[in-house]
Parts: structure tokens; sequence; C-alpha cells
């Protein structure tokens, strides 16, 4: 199981220093694990906190996009020349001005700011015009001339597959097909063969947006030496900074990006979008600052939500209810651009191991482009769609086993530090616990297949990254830097890339200097997200900011503590490593009494050797998996989260109603607690939309129109839809992982669809094996003869050649024997 | 345009409000809602926009004591009224009861709907000192949090409402 790192990395032979911090927090945590207020509480209860919107500079202009209003044509001719003659219009763009692509992946570089040949969605942009103020721009859109030539629309990633019309990219690995993923890993056809029990089912996943209440919005000012400034709602400021860098054709040391707190993300915001390169392109070119906000419809054309997955699981299972063999196959409907999409596809089938012994795997996916807005990373990010088949298929297991499903899932959990069959390595597990909390604390034992008809439990389980193993573009530089700053008033600044999404990041990193260097959050300053100024951070997705983050700051506040430790033992005369740090004083731990203010400890360190500014950084451990696409799926360590959702079913009306929720998550260990149970409690909020009313639905007439981009039509719960739930925190801390904190942002929606799903069918005995469950297809189940309602059909994913990798059981080293032919082009790492 | 709805030049009307006490004269556009002027005229930055379509919630102030969603109600709708934002909650000696509990409590994450769910909370309490969690869905019902679930905001209304109780219950044994 190797080292325990949670503590910062082994050294070796730890200095005297360093045995006294390692002492000090073996005597327990004063801050971590505690819920002090958080870091941005006062700012955000009182209206202070500046989000992109709020912001406003003298002379500013502001900014409107014409968007296509057909789904895919050919752009014959854009006139935005008329548009500049307007009283107030004072700067307009076409698509000629930006011809460098862009794009969040290195080998899907295929958007650019404003649409140049073709238009691919309804919203795709076209033109954007700076103005005096919003209306004025808003009506000088009007004055944009466009020409189409309307061009087929494809609405279905099925037909896309078929490669039939012209495709919407040049790029991808087959016509429409983007990407093309088949991968094996032991022995599947024998592990099915052998099996007691086969199930062969289809799932849908519909697609769902993410939905933050705050709409995008970007500020952009050229500064009078020429170099450009741009605020931003991004959750990723470091790549917008490389995509503004690229595309503007700029340095990157004149090049700073902000990121504002965003006021709700959920990966909607980790993409470089459109207007921000557009804002930015138009402040340099008028030289005053340009702002855009979008509008909520905008948003929905932002999108980057979770993908629609069309999914065929086949499981062998053994009379115990053990797995012996699993093929996976998921067809990603993707929308109109590249995105994450190539990591999505890849996630939608490497978690399917980390839960449950799974000991012959086999994953094939794609994921095709289609004229409708483009999907990416949603909460959870690919993997809630074969999270969702996957458990509801071990619940029909368990029923044609006469299994108990919560019993068979605990007789077959993955081992702690277990690597899986595609080459994965578990940390520390805590499922199993999870499982047994929710299933004491529901009364599950009295509740499934005993409640009145009408009335139903079901139970599902996940897992989830804490943070990817690999970034997304290649380097071997750290994911995550911070440092901290000492002043001799007794200060601590501290200076980190990472984006406050309203997770709680700016808290947790606080929370971890705060307790190295035992000062009070009120004597930390954060400056964050600055790419001027502070260290990198990947960003706020994938669940990774605590992990890396932490780690970082972790590093960053030891080595601080170190010239300050040693000057106070030399004054104090106490050895270091007697030290400890809290309430602000530095003190012996042998005579309390003995000691002194940090401020004047940081005083003494400083006219010892100098201003004290440290760095640390982090970069994950090497990953087991050597073969191609072996770097989407590690993680230094896993959450896992147990849920059991009771429900109510109006047979009448098809209405689910979901009446209290239990869940339980191994979170490793508290940072924020509090803020800990929030993101559960999100998780599950999130979840019971996605499982009962949120979609992205598009009109079935092929002209690929959103059919609801709206707040009031896109249906997601009110206050009226959000039954009770009881949390519970599995605290079993992950040597990797600093302070043993593992994930908390995303593992915890995961298991909310498949739970309602099997209680649905607890409660009324129907299989509904897509989401949303809603009211329709439940009265369409009930009355259905085979009393379901899914997929019915899976179509031909034209599978090439399968990279075939050998298990560790089978004596593999974690590479594929040979390059596979044409599993994807160079430089396609995912 | 030739109307000059838009435009550098465009027509403005005066109006005299009340916010959050104080009196402000102020030129706007006469199409612009009182959310607009708001943020963009008085630099009352606090109050959030969602969808300005009157779906979410996020925009809501006080309108003589009433909740409103200021993306709904014009400026000119206002002559003379009283509006209280998100500014107005919190005294010269800090944030407000109420305001301390959504900090405590973890019902502001992302903190974008806040001052809209602050406004509504402070509404009911000023009629319900002591609401039911029946009572706090139905009022609340009418904003959108994609962060919480809600369950951290029902917590943080109802411990101000304890506190303004016990507040009001030692003030009466000070008084008798």
């Amino acid at each position: 199981m190797g080292v325990d790192r949670r503590h910062g990395a082994d050294d070796g032979t730890p200095t005297p220093e360093r045995r006294g911090l390692l002492d000090q927090l073996a005597e327990g945590y004063r801050v971590v694990g505690a819920s002090p207020v958080r870091v941005d509480a006062l700012a955000k209860v009182t209206g202070e906190t500046r989000f992109a919107d709020d912001l406003s500079l003298p002379r500013m202009l502001h900014c409107k996009l014409l968007r296509s209003e057909v789904a895919h044509a050919r752009l014959l001719a854009v006139d935005a020349a008329p548009a500049l003659a307007l009283p107030g219009v004072v700067a307009v763009l076409t698509g000629e001005a930006l011809p460098i692509p862009f794009g969040i992946l290195p080998v899907s570089q295929d958007e650019h700011a404003l649409c140049r040949d073709k238009v691919r969605f309804v919203g795709d942009p076209i033109a954007a015009v700076a103005a005096c103020d919003e209306d004025t721009a808003f009506e000088a859109l009007k004055a944009i001339r466009v020409e189409y030539e309307p061009l087929p629309v494809l609405q279905d990633p099925a037909e896309a597959l078929k490669n039939e019309v012209e495709p919407l990219h040049d790029h991808g690995d087959d016509g429409n097909v983007h990407k093309r993923i088949a991968m094996q890993f032991g022995a599947v056809e024998e592990g099915l063969a052998d099996a007691d029990l086969v199930l062969d089912d289809l799932f849908f996943f519909q697609g769902n947006t993410h939905l933050p209440m705050e709409q995008h919005a970007a500020l952009a000012v050229r500064e009078p030496d020429g170099r450009l400034t741009i605020w931003s709602s991004t959750q990723t400021p470091h790549y917008l900074h490389r995509a503004l860098s690229k595309v503007l054709e700029m340095p990157p040391s004149r090049v700073r990006v902000i990121a504002c707190p965003n006021g709700g993300g959920f990966g909607g915001k980790s993409d470089p979008f459109n207007h921000e390169i557009v804002v930015a392109k138009l402040a340099l070119m008028s030289g005053r600052p340009v702002k855009i906000a979008l509008t909520r419809e905008e948003v929905f054309y932002c999108h980057r939500g979770r993908h629609p997955v069309l999914m065929r699981s086949r499981t062998g299972f053994r009379r115990d209810g053990g797995i012996t063999a699993m093929h996976f196959q998921t067809l990603l409907d993707g929308g109109a651009y590249g995105s994450y999409g190539v990591a999505s596809t890849y996630y939608t089938g490497a978690l399917q191991t980390v839960t449950y012994q799974v000991p012959a795997y086999r994953f094939d996916g794609v994921r095709c482009f289609t004229n409708k807005a483009p999907c990416g990373p949603k909460r959870g990010h690919g993997t809630p769609q074969p999270r969702f088949g996957l458990e509801v298929q071990i619940d029909k297991a368990a029923e044609a086993l006469g299994l108990d499903p919560a019993e068979m899932r605990l007789a077959h959990l993955q081992p702690p530090h277990a690597v899986t069959a595609n080459w994965l390595r578990v940390g520390s597990m805590g499922l199993g616990a999870c499982i047994r909390q929710v299933v004491e604390g529901s009364g599950w034992r009295q509740k499934f297949r005993r409640l009145p008809r009408g009335r139903g439990v079901g139970l599902a389980c996940a897992s989830y990254i804490c943070g990817a193993g690999l970034p997304i573009y290649w380097n071997a530089m750290p994911h995550s830097g911070v440092t901290v700053q000492l002043d001799r008033g007794g200060g601590v600044a501290v200076l980190c890339g990472e984006t406050e999404i309203g997770q709680g990041s700016d808290t947790v990193l606080a929370q971890v200097v705060a307790e190295i260097l035992g000062v009070d959050l009120l004597d930390i300053r954060l400056h964050v997200a600055d790419t001027q100024l502070t260290p990198v951070d990947l960003g706020s997705y994938s669940s990774r900011v605590t992990m890396m983050v932490g780690h970082a700051a972790f590093q960053a506040a030891e080595r601080a503590r170190a010239p300050v430790a040693r000057a106070a033992a030399r004054h104090l005369g106490v050895p270091a490593d007697r030290l400890r740090f809290a309430e602000r004083r530095v003190f012996d731990v042998q005579d309390p009494e003995r000691g002194m203010a940090f401020a004047e400890a940081v005083g003494l360190a400083e006219a010892e050797g100098g201003t004290i500014a440290c760095a640390g950084s982090y970069t994950p451990p090497a990953t087991p998996g050597r073969y191609r696409g072996a770097g989407v799926g590690p993680s230094p360590a896993y959450s896992y989260t147990a849920a059991v959702v009771e429900v109510s079913v109006d047979e009448e009306t098809g209405v689910v109603t979901p009446e209290h929720v239990w869940i339980a998550h191994d979170v490793g260990q508290c940072i924020h607690r509090l803020s800990v149970i929030g993101q559960v409690e999100g998780s599950v909020y999130m979840g019971l939309g996605e499982a009962l009313m949120e979609e992205m639905a598009y009109r079935p007439n092929r002209f690929g129109v959103h059919k609801i981009p709206s707040m009031l039509e896109y249906k997601s719960p009110t206050t009226k839809e959000m039954p009770p739930v009881t949390t519970w925190l599995i605290e079993d801390p992950d040597p990797n992982a600093p302070f043993g904190a593992k994930e908390v942002g995303q593992g915890p929606l995961l298991p909310i669809m498949p739970a309602v799903a099997n209680a649905v069918y607890d409660a009324v005995g129907v299989r509904v094996d897509e989401v949303p469950i809603t009211p329709d297809k439940v009265l369409r189940a009930l009355a259905a003869p085979d009393r379901r309602v899914g997929p019915k059909r899976f179509p031909d994913l034209r599978i090439g050649e399968v990279m075939r990798v050998k298990t560790e059981a089978e004596g593999g080293d974690g590479t594929a024997p040979r390059p596979p032919r044409a599993a994807a082009r160079p430089g396609a790492r995912a | 345009m030739s109307e000059q709805a838009a435009g550098p030049t465009a027509r403005r009307v005066q109006a005299t409000w009340r916010v959050n006490g104080e009196s402000v004269t102020v030129a706007f556009r006469p199409h612009r809602t009182l959310l607009e002027v708001l943020r963009e005229d008085l630099g009352l930055t606090g109050t959030k926009h969602g969808c300005e379509l009157g779906e979410c919630g996020t925009c809501t102030v006080l309108l003589d004591g009433e909740p409103v969603l200021s993306c709904l109600v014009l400026g000119l709708e206002c002559e003379g009224r009283e509006i209280r934002t998100v500014e107005g909650l919190a005294g010269p000696e800090g944030p407000s009861d109420l305001q301390r509990a959504f900090a405590e409590l973890g019902a502001a994450q992302c903190g974008y709907c806040t001052p809209g769910f602050l406004l509504v909370a402070e509404h009911v309490l000023a009629r319900e000192p002591r609401p039911t969690r029946a009572q706090l869905v139905e009022e609340l019902s009418g904003n959108l949090c994609r962060c919480t679930g809600y369950l951290k905001i029902y917590e943080a209304v109802e411990r101000a409402a304890q506190r303004r109780a016990e507040g009001a219950a030692a003030e009466g044994r000070h008084g008798g």
C-alpha cells in the first residue's frame, strides 16, 4: 500500500522541525475536521462578493453575440459592417479576425471564437458587437447580415454513426465518430460463459445541464502597456490563459486571467469559451474595457453538460452474486464540438471496476458529433451514466439470484489498495462501512420488498476519483502550487491558482495552512485564481482541489514553518521537535508557558534568514496502467458512497415522489465538516433532479432547436421536491491524501439516480431503465407487457480491433502487448 | 433605434426612490427594470440575476416590504417607494442575525442565490417569527438554489428565528 503521504512527502530522515509538526498533528487537529465559518461566507451573505458580472470599469463597453439560428449550415457571408455604422457601436467582430482554433483538450482544438466556415448548432456564435450599453449592442445584432447554406442536421448519434452525411468536423476517428475506444482486460467471454447468470441490459441516460445560478460573464481590458487582463466566471483560469494566449497570439506572460468566484459551476465553466476570447479581442481592438454577460438562454447553448449515453451492459454473475466478467458499451451523443469529449468517453468505461470485483472487463465506447450544444463535464463527468446502468443491473441480478442487493454488494467489494482489472489502484475503501450505515439507518431490512404497494426503497453505490492522475495537456509539472508568505505582524499570505466555485476550496486552503502554522483563519489572506500572481492550479474540476491544493498547501506551510521553528527553538532554548504551533503562539509542548507569539517568532526568523516566502507543489503518484487510454481513471484516491432512497409512486399519475434519502459517504477525513455535508446534500439534490426531471430536450423534427432553454421549462427541483436527507460521513483517512481527505463534491451524486430507479421498481414493480424517470414513462411501464420502459436496440458500434491488456492476476504489467493499429491518433493522450 | 430606445443618447427618465432607507434620485431609460437600475445605475450589485425572466427568484428584493422579482418590475413603477436590497440587511455593527446564521450553517455555498433567499426569509420572519419547516418550504419555493439542496437554508432561517425569539424573551424579562 506504500508510504503514508497524508502529512506530506516522506523525504527520508525527518528534521526536528518536521518531527515537531508530525507530533503536533498526531496530538489532534485544531482546524481540520471542524466547521469554522467559511472564509468567503460573510462576503457572500452581505452581497459583497464580486462575481464577474458585478465588475465594471470606466469607459466599459458591452458585448453581445449573434448566434446561429440554424443547427447546421455553411456560412456563405457574414456582414457586420451595417452594425458598426449604428450610433453607440464601437467595434464588431466576425470569425475572420480569429482564425486560430482552440479547445480544452489538445486532441480536439475544434472551436473558433466565432464561426468561420460553418455553424454546427443553434446557438453557435457568428459575430459580436461592442457598444456603449447592452441595449445598443443587442439592437445592433439585428443589423448583421448572415447568409446560410443549409446542411443536413444530425440529432441522433446512432444516425451520426452511419456516416451518411457530411461530417461536422474534419477531425475525429472516423467521419462523425469523434472517438472510438475498445479495450479488454482479461478473459471476458470465458467469464461470461462460466457465469450462472448473464444479464444483457440496455440503458439510456438523457443529457442534462449544470444550470448554475450565475450566468457566465467576462470582462476584459487592454492595459496601457498593451497587456491583457480578463476577469471571468471560469473554473479553469489556467486553461483559459493557455487558450487566450494561443488564439490571440500573445505570450502568456502578457495575458492575465483572474477567475472570479463562480456562482456555481458544476463543470459548466470548465472550458475556454467563445465569449471570453471575443471580449478579450474586442478589448484589444477598441482599447476599452469590454464586458459580456450571457443570457440564461445562451447558457443553455454553452452547455458542456451531461452527455446523453445509450448503454449496453452484459455482465456475468455467479450464484453468490460475484461478477465473473463485464462487457460494457456506451454510445455518447457529443453535440457539436469536442470539448472534454475524449475524456468523457473514456470515463463512461473507466470506473466500473473500482467498487465490486470485476475480474475480466471489456469496454467499448463511441462518441459521435451531432448538431446540438456541445456536451462535456458535468458533476461526475462521464461516470453517472454507466454507474446508473451498473447499479440497476446489480439490482436486477440480486432479484434473479434471490439475494439481498445490499448483502450481495457487500460480499464482493474491491479490497482496499487493490489493483482493478483495468489497472486502477484503489486506495482506502470505505464502501462496506457506507453500505452497512445506510442499511442500518434507513431500516432497509424492514422496508425492502416489504412496503405497501406504491412505496419502495432502492439502494445504490458509487465511487469517484479524487483528482485525475494525469493533466489535460501532457506535461511533467506539478498539478498544483501554493506560496505561503509570512509577515512580521503575524499575517500569512497564501497564493494559489485554485478557484472558488462554491465548493469551499478557499476555506480548505486556509484551513490547511492554519492547521500547520497554528494561526487563525482571520490571520490568513488568500490570493487566488490570478495567473499573474498565483502558482498554477489546474482548476476546480475532477474533484482534485482538496487532494492537490491540500498537498501543495501542506508543503508550502511546512516549509514556511521550519525557519520559524528553528528561530524559536534557538531563542527559547527548546529542541525544535518539542515546539507546537497553535493559538497564534509557538511553545514548548512540555511547558506550554514557555513560548512566544507566532508574530514574534516570525520576526526572529526573518532577522535570521530574511523574508519568509515558501512554495509547495503537488504531482500525483505514477499510475500502474500504461496502455493507451490508461490516463483516464487513475487517481491518488477514490471516494465511496452508498445511498438508500425511499419513494412513493402514484400509479394514477405516474408521479414519483422521493420521501427520504439516507446517504453515507467515505470522505477519508473531513477538512471542513459542514461543507462536506453541504456537498453531500447538494449532490443528493442534483441527483434527484437528474433522476426525475432534468433533461436537455431538443425538438424531434430535426431542426436541432432546444425545446426549453429557460429555467421555467427546464425543470429542476424546488424546495417542494427536496426530501429530507440523512447524511453519514465515513472517515477512514487515505494514505495518499492530505490529512487523509478524499473528495466529496461529485461522488455523492452518483448513487442517487440508480437508487431512485431501484426504488421505483420496489414500489410498483416496473423497470424504467432510463433517466429522467418522468411520470409518462412510469405510466407507460405500468401499461407495458414487460413492465419496462427503456431502450430496445443498441447499434453496431463498428468496433475494429480491440486493445487487449493482461490483468494483474494474469501476470500483466499494465501495458498492452503490442500497439493497437487503429485505436487513436498520435497525441491522443486523454 | 430611431426612437432612441438604445444608443448613447437614448431618452432617460428621472425617479426618486428610497433605497435601504436613503433617498436617491436616478436617471435611466424608461424600459429599464428595477434590477438593472439597482445594479448598473446605483452600483448595488449585491442583487443578482439568474434568468431575467422571473423564473428563478435570484433577483428578489423587498418593495414596500413585499418580495418582488426585480427583473420583472420597471424602474418607473418605483417612484417614491421603499426598496430593500441585501446591502440594506447588515447594520453598522455588521451582518444581521439572519446573515450570520446563513454564514455559520453553510446556507451559502456559491453565494449567488443567497441575497434573494435572505430577502424572502427576512420577509417571512417579519410576518411569522417562528415559521414551521412546512411554511419555509412553501415560502422559499420561488427561489432556486443549485448548491445546497435547500436544507442548510431552512436550518439557517430557523436558527435566526430562534435567536430572535430568545432575544425578544430576554428583552421581555429585562423590561418586566
